[in-house]
């Protein structure tokens, strides 16, 4: 029995601009399903001793000082854009999306 | 998705006196670093668009970011001067979201760990009722500062007024991604009543007050380097639980922030009278029509997936150097305030016109360039804020620097100018026609000051009304009036008129 429903899938498919027809939202359960349950077996061992860990480096505060560096030009910028336009990025409409 | 058909409204009297409003203000100043927050590109507002990009801001794989000191500096010192406090160990997060103005596909912001939290700022209104000039004081409580970085602008191409909605596609341009931002969110702000509209305004400006005091911003809201997001809910009354907020977004001048609050209160209001409830979502302030339409429904909760950002280590102020930053904080805006009206000799009620009118720093520079202080404080509130007004500006974006004010008010003091005159070149120079001595040639202004230029409109004035010259010879003085009118009108306001006035009596044997 899927822990991770359907409707789950969608979320995530939508959230991920995903689009997955009727038999992938079924199948996906089954697989993430899988891989949840093999990392959630990282539960079975005790932490309590362990602080939570999000960063490998045992390291605060790294910083650069205010200065300005030389990047790109725009020329080399917009080089990598399928499109562009008065030296601007052009892209597809945004539907409804404002952020 | 969006409906813009314009809303009914409630009159204001009538829903102060049947809701209480709560406001909620989310305030983002882009800092003033010379480079940006994770990498080392040019801050600098205007250049050509994309010209100040690298790999780190247009997110190509690969590049890392590396944190501004400067920035950290200056959020932990905006933290300490609004009386926070600052976190000893925090982390920055990935917001994830799909929008081409983040070209990683996250913005790096703070989430549950923000750098500061628990403030306050002091802000005071006037009342409007009582005794001229009362003033009454609101402590807004801050929940908390964090740092996080700018997005890319979008230009949106093709369908109706480069609105997104019919857009055929649109145009972006990174520059602005990557600036240091800090976001500056309050707690809900509670027992304004029918000054909420007053102290919204009161708030944002005294905060643009303390970013430049800290000198780590250049608040120019007309640039966006400070942008408001207007929380506003209502219910009936104070003991009732929190009603359903609209969040207005990019309400970008003081005046705006004043007049958004005041449209939500008397929409919201309209709505739950007519028995309609007030829907959760982002709404979109329209400058020209003072209106707000609806944007994005928020009722469904955000997904942004936030998770620590991996490429970034915390961090974690060592606590000496937090105290450093705070025995080197300056003097506080109200303090700052105090020692400039000893300084300029006005009075409460003349501190608080130019606070309300935003006015402190730029009279302040103006007496910087040299101008007396009540000539500075006289133009700015007086004829400058009438044409501000008639443009529907802050005073602040009008096209005039202190320094030409200055310029201006010395022409006056020198006697080039009258007052007459000296509006017609602040005119010229609003108009772009160039510095204050620039519109004077090019105008032509300048009193005449020429006694024999003078003393022959006089003499024609005299002899063409007979009656009046005689009434002065015979002693009545007053009637001298009419005489310079004539004179002023004939030299087209260009006679210093107090010198008219001499000839006048000269001539008719009363000096």
């Amino acid at each position: 029995m899927s822990q991770i429903t359907r409707d789950e899938v969608a979320h995530l498919a939508r959230l991920a601009r995903l689009a997955l027809d009727e038999d992938e939202l079924d199948r996906f359960g089954g697989e993430l399903d899988a891989i949840v349950s093999a990392i959630s077996r990282i539960g079975d061992l005790d932490t309590a001793d362990v602080p939570p860990t999000s960063h490998a480096l045992p390291l605060t505060n790294v910083t650069r000082p205010d200065e300005v560096r030389p990047g790109l030009t725009q020329q080399q910028a917009l080089s990598g854009a399928p499109a562009h336009e008065d030296g601007r990025f052009r892209v597809p409409r945004i539907l409804g999306e404002e952020a | 998705m969006s409906v813009s058909t314009p809303e009914e409204l409630m009159d204001y009297e009538q829903a102060v006196a049947s809701f209480d409003p709560v406001l909620g203000l989310e305030v983002h100043v882009e800092l003033g670093t010379v480079s940006k927050m994770f990498c080392g590109c040019d801050t600098t507002f205007g250049a050509a668009p994309n010209s100040q990009v690298c790999p780190t801001c247009l997110g190509l794989p690969g590049s890392l970011p590396v944190l501004n000191a400067t920035a950290v500096e200056s959020i932990v010192r905006v933290g300490l001067a609004l009386g926070c406090d600052i976190a000893s160990w925090c982390r920055f997060a990935r917001k994830n979201y799909f929008y081409p103005d983040m070209p990683k596909n996250f913005q790096t912001s703070q989430y549950d760990e923000p750098i500061c939290t628990d403030g306050h700022l002091d802000v005071e209104v006037d009342t409007h009722d009582g005794p001229p000039g009362s003033r009454r004081t609101f402590r807004v409580e801050i929940e908390r500062v964090h740092m996080e970085e700018d997005t890319g602008k979008s230009l949106h191409v093709g369908g109706a007024t480069g609105r997104i909605h019919g857009a055929d596609y649109s145009l972006v341009d990174y520059n602005r991604a990557g600036i240091p931002l800090i976001e500056i969110v309050t707690k809900p702000v509670e027992g304004t009543g029918a000054l909420a509209p007053r102290v919204a305004r009161a708030y944002v400006t005294a905060l643009r007050e303390l970013m430049r005091t800290l000198g780590v911003s250049d608040v120019r809201m007309e640039q966006g380097s400070l942008r408001c997001d207007v929380n506003l809910s209502l219910r009936r009354s104070p003991s009732d639980p929190l009603g359903t907020r609209s969040e207005t977004k990019n309400v970008n001048s003081l005046r705006s922030v004043e007049r958004a609050v005041r449209h939500e209160f008397g929409r919201q209001a309209a709505r739950l009278t007519a028995g309609d409830r007030v829907v959760q979502e982002t709404r979109h302030w329209h400058e020209d029509t003072g209106t707000t339409t609806s944007g994005r429904s928020k009722e469904q909760a955000e997904d942004y997936r936030y998770f620590p950002e991996p490429d970034l280590v915390p961090v974690a102020p060592d606590p000496a150097w937090v105290e450093e930053l705070r025995a080197g904080l300056p003097a506080s805006p109200a303090v700052r305030r105090g020692e400039l009206q000893a300084a300029w000799g006005a009075s409460e009620q003349e501190m608080t016109a130019l606070v309300n009118a935003g006015a402190v720093d730029l009279v302040e520079s103006t007496v910087a360039a040299g101008a007396p202080a009540d000539a500075a404080r006289k133009w700015w509130l007086g004829e400058l804020a009438r044409h501000a007004n008639e443009r529907s500006v802050d005073l602040a974006e009008l096209p005039i620097t202190p320094a030409q004010v200055a310029q201006v008010v010395a022409l006056v003091e020198s006697g080039a100018l009258n007052d007459k005159l000296a509006r017609q070149v602040i005119e010229g120079v609003l108009a772009g026609e160039g510095d204050p001595d620039a519109v004077v040639t090019g105008r032509g202004l300048a009193v005449v000051s020429d006694d024999s230029a003078l003393l022959e409109a006089v003499d024609a004035a005299l002899a063409a009304d007979p009656d009046v010259a005689e009434k002065i010879r015979g002693g009545k003085v007053a009637a001298a009036g009419a005489v310079v009118g004539a004179v002023m009108k004939a030299t087209r306001g260009q006679a210093d008129a107090g010198r008219v006035r001499e000839l006048v009596l000269q001539r008719c044997g009363q000096a």
